[in-house]
């Protein structure tokens, strides 16, 4: 008689996989790194191959000293890219590599490794490069020039000279900024494609871009000027939608949605900065753990049907 | 009526359903059944009969006094050999008759009744003396279930014909190859609980038998039986996933369905409660899937208390280095330590080769909140999950644990392969030890 193996049933698991939905998120960033390289040089590259193997030599350092085993899935290559793709193109490779490390170190595996972080670790870099060498972060380049021209972003164009920058080279991405910011139509491609392989829940962007869109146009803006311009399009497709640090549920990721929307419109209107898309992520993934407690999904059977569920006298 | 309502969440496994072309073929008889003491939800039967005693197929071999219980049958002619423990296929240890087949066919049935002069007290215990229990799975016995409480009014018979597990087919033949029974069943089940709106809902995977069953309850003439197409959809066969579906009614947390006047059955149910009243015979056999890595998967009608073995040695044997067999389906079923023999509520032998018993690497969560989408009661898997981890049980009554009916549906999505369903079950029998 054969030796069977008994386990616990379902008997038969779906084949995506982490590493499935990692690599995913790298190809669907592909377009927006290849646009970033066109427009400003090769240098670009550098930078970005600065940091991911900064990322992936300080997970794999922070995990043995943590005494655990280094697992290649992917996420550390994403928080590398990622902060890549949210840097000036010009930026010290030093400084990259400073970024990505103290990403990876102190907002990922500080926490505790994949999984358990709060906060969005490539928007936490680049929080941090932004706080330490403010001009090297803020040092802009025109794009096909392939030499350190300093220009001004499109946003900084409109809240420091009411300049207007034309959709067309928004959409395009021959604008100067971030090295993935600048084509918005890159970045849909990627957006639709993680979309469409129910990777990433439509809801996180359209409850963000449109937010963005509406109280904009609320304000008296040119709405489509606000979703094309500055990092929106990345974070809401990218890091908005990164798992461990947004909310489980359909309906939080929607508050999620709203909530960053409202920050990046009243950063950029009212506050200091010409772009608040960062800062409104990072601020949501601070509510995060609020979201995940009290919206939580009807339960069947269950009649009252609040919104805001408190646990503390739920139970009956 | 909305065609395309359905349930929340749900998942789409790849259905596997490679038997669904091959018609049912009789099974050999076996040289000895193992007729379970204890195969139904309820109390377990005495035996009835004594070591060496001769024994008629259809023979009632064993009963029980109470209420919530079902006899039980000899499924071949044969002698007793012995009565002692055996293994059964759903986990535990229980008393079972080994009957030793003498390849006389010696039977024994009851009379046929007319169910149009019968009375409903007749018709119950016909099927109560017919050992019949719910054949979908759950085992429930069939004139309990057909015997609500006192004040419970039902309304709506659905009969199940979804068979939303992967790789089994014996439901879907039994549709296309008996449906006037099927349909004959359900009458009487109306007949009984006085109920004039019947649904039998089937998933659209399964066209032919959708037709099928639309042209036997056209041939009966019953109006008040519908044929529902439902859609193709992981859990839809659950009680809860199918009532929502056809009749947009939740049966409330911690309730039964008869609270809010639906009774469900399965259609193989059906077809015994036909063959039971209008044939006068016991459930002694049923059709089986037996399916996955066997050299040739086929539907066979079984006699019940056959062992699992000689089954798989009829489709062919094992196909490649076998690492789970598995009584019921992908999803839902339970793996066998070895040998053991079917009972009523044994619809599919899955086999799986070694490759695919292997137990998935399990990794950290990521929050993905795949589990959160799919789960149709709307629970919180992945809270669940690691509550019941941390032994934080009361936190996860909060959450609704008891509700979970364990589909799977959240460990089969779940990227980090977190034996999600396994650690909810842990979290459910601590909390109902510690009552």
């Amino acid at each position: 008689m054969p030796e069977l193996i008994v386990s616990p049933s379902p008997h038969i698991r779906s084949d995506v996989s982490i590493e499935k939905i990692m690599y995913s998120v790298i190809i669907a960033l592909i377009p927006t790194t290849a646009c970033g390289i066109y427009f400003f040089g090769v240098h670009v590259l550098y930078v970005i191959i600065t940091c991911i193997l900064s990322a992936l030599f300080t997970e794999y350092v922070a995990l043995r000293l943590m005494g655990r085993k280094f697992v290649m899935d992917g996420s550390a290559v994403i928080t590398g890219l990622l902060l890549a793709l949210c840097l000036p193109p010009g930026l010290p490779l030093w400084m990259a590599a400073i970024g990505a490390a103290f990403a990876i170190a102190f907002a990922k595996c500080a926490f505790g490794g994949l999984g358990h972080n709060i906060f969005n670790p490539a928007l936490i870099g680049r929080a941090f490069l932004t706080a330490s060498w403010p001009v090297a972060m803020t040092t802009w380049t025109k794009p096909l020039t392939y030499d350190a021209i300093t220009t001004a972003t499109p946003l900084g164009l409109w809240k420091m000279q009411n300049i207007a920058t034309p959709y067309i080279n928004l959409a395009l991405g021959n604008v100067s900024g971030c090295i993935g910011e600048t084509s918005a139509l890159a970045i849909l491609i990627g957006g639709v494609f993680l979309i469409a392989k129910r990777y990433i829940d439509w809801r996180t962007p359209v409850s963000y871009i449109g937010t963005v869109a509406v109280l904009a146009f609320a304000l008296g803006q040119d709405p489509l000027f606000h979703i094309l311009a500055g990092s929106l399009f990345l974070g809401a497709f990218f890091m908005a939608t990164d798992y461990v640090t947004t909310p489980i549920t359909r309906n939080g990721r929607i508050i999620f949605g709203v909530g960053a929307g409202v920050i990046v419109v009243v950063i950029r209107l009212i506050g200091g900065y010409p772009e608040g898309v960062c800062f409104s992520i990072l601020l949501m993934n601070a509510f995060t753990p609020l979201i995940d407690r009290h919206v939580r999904p009807r339960v069947y059977g269950v009649k009252r049907k609040r919104f805001f569920v408190s646990s503390a006298n739920e139970g009956d | 009526m909305l065609k395309f309502r359905t349930f929340r969440g749900g998942i789409h496994p790849p259905d596997s359903k490679i038997t669904a072309g091959k018609p049912i073929e009789k099974a050999k008889i076996p040289a000895n059944v193992i007729i379970l003491l204890h195969q139904h939800v309820g109390a377990p039967c005495k035996p009835l009969v004594k070591e060496g005693e001769k024994v008629k197929a259809g023979q009632k071999i064993g009963d029980s006094d109470s209420f919530v219980s079902a006899p039980v049958h000899s499924s071949i002619s044969g002698v007793v050999k012995e009565i002692s423990t055996q293994q059964s296929p759903i986990g535990r240890e229980v008393q079972g008759i080994v009957i030793e087949s003498d390849v006389r066919a010696e039977s024994a049935r009851m009379e046929a009744i007319d169910p149009a002069t019968a009375s409903k007290r007749e018709i119950l215990t016909r099927i109560r003396e017919a050992g019949i229990v719910g054949l979908g799975g759950a085992a429930f016995p069939t004139s309990v279930k057909l015997s609500p409480p006192e004040g419970k009014e039902i309304d709506t018979v659905i009969l199940n014909g979804s068979e939303c597990e992967p790789y089994i087919t014996a439901d879907h033949r039994l549709m296309l190859e008996q449906p006037d029974k099927i349909v004959k069943g359900v009458g009487i089940i109306m007949n009984v609980l006085d109920v004039d709106k019947g649904f039998i809902g089937i998933e659209d995977n399964k066209k032919d038998a959708i037709k099928r069953m639309r042209e036997a309850v056209e041939r009966e003439g019953d109006e008040g039986i519908e044929v529902f197409s439902l859609k193709t959809k992981y859990p839809q066969g659950e009680a809860g996933s199918l009532i929502k579906t056809v009749l947009n009614r939740e049966t409330p947390s911690g309730s039964h369905s008869y609270d809010i006047g639906v009774l469900v059955q399965n259609v193989a149910t059906a077809k015994a409660i036909h063959d039971a009243v209008y044939e006068g015979a016991p459930l002694i056999e049923r059709v089986v899937t037996v399916t996955g890595d066997v050299k040739e998967p086929k539907n066979l009608l079984t006699r019940i208390g056959t062992p699992f073995y000689d089954l798989i040695e009829e489709c062919g044997g094992f196909k490649s280095d076998v690492g789970k067999i598995v009584c019921g389906g992908s999803m839902l079923g339970v793996a066998e330590f070895g040998n053991v023999p079917t009972i009523k509520s044994t619809g599919c032998i899955l086999v799986l080769d070694r490759e695919k018993s292997k137990t998935p690497e399990e990794r950290a969560c990521v929050r993905c909140g795949m589990c959160v989408d799919v789960c149709p009661t709307g629970l919180m898997p992945t809270i669940l999950e690691k509550l019941a981890r941390a032994r934080r049980f009361e936190e996860c009554m909060d959450y609704h644990i008891l509700d979970c009916m364990e589909c799977g549906s959240c460990a089969y999505v779940c990227p980090s392969k977190i034996p999600i369903v396994q650690l909810i079950r842990y979290g459910k029998e601590e909390i109902k030890r510690r009552e």
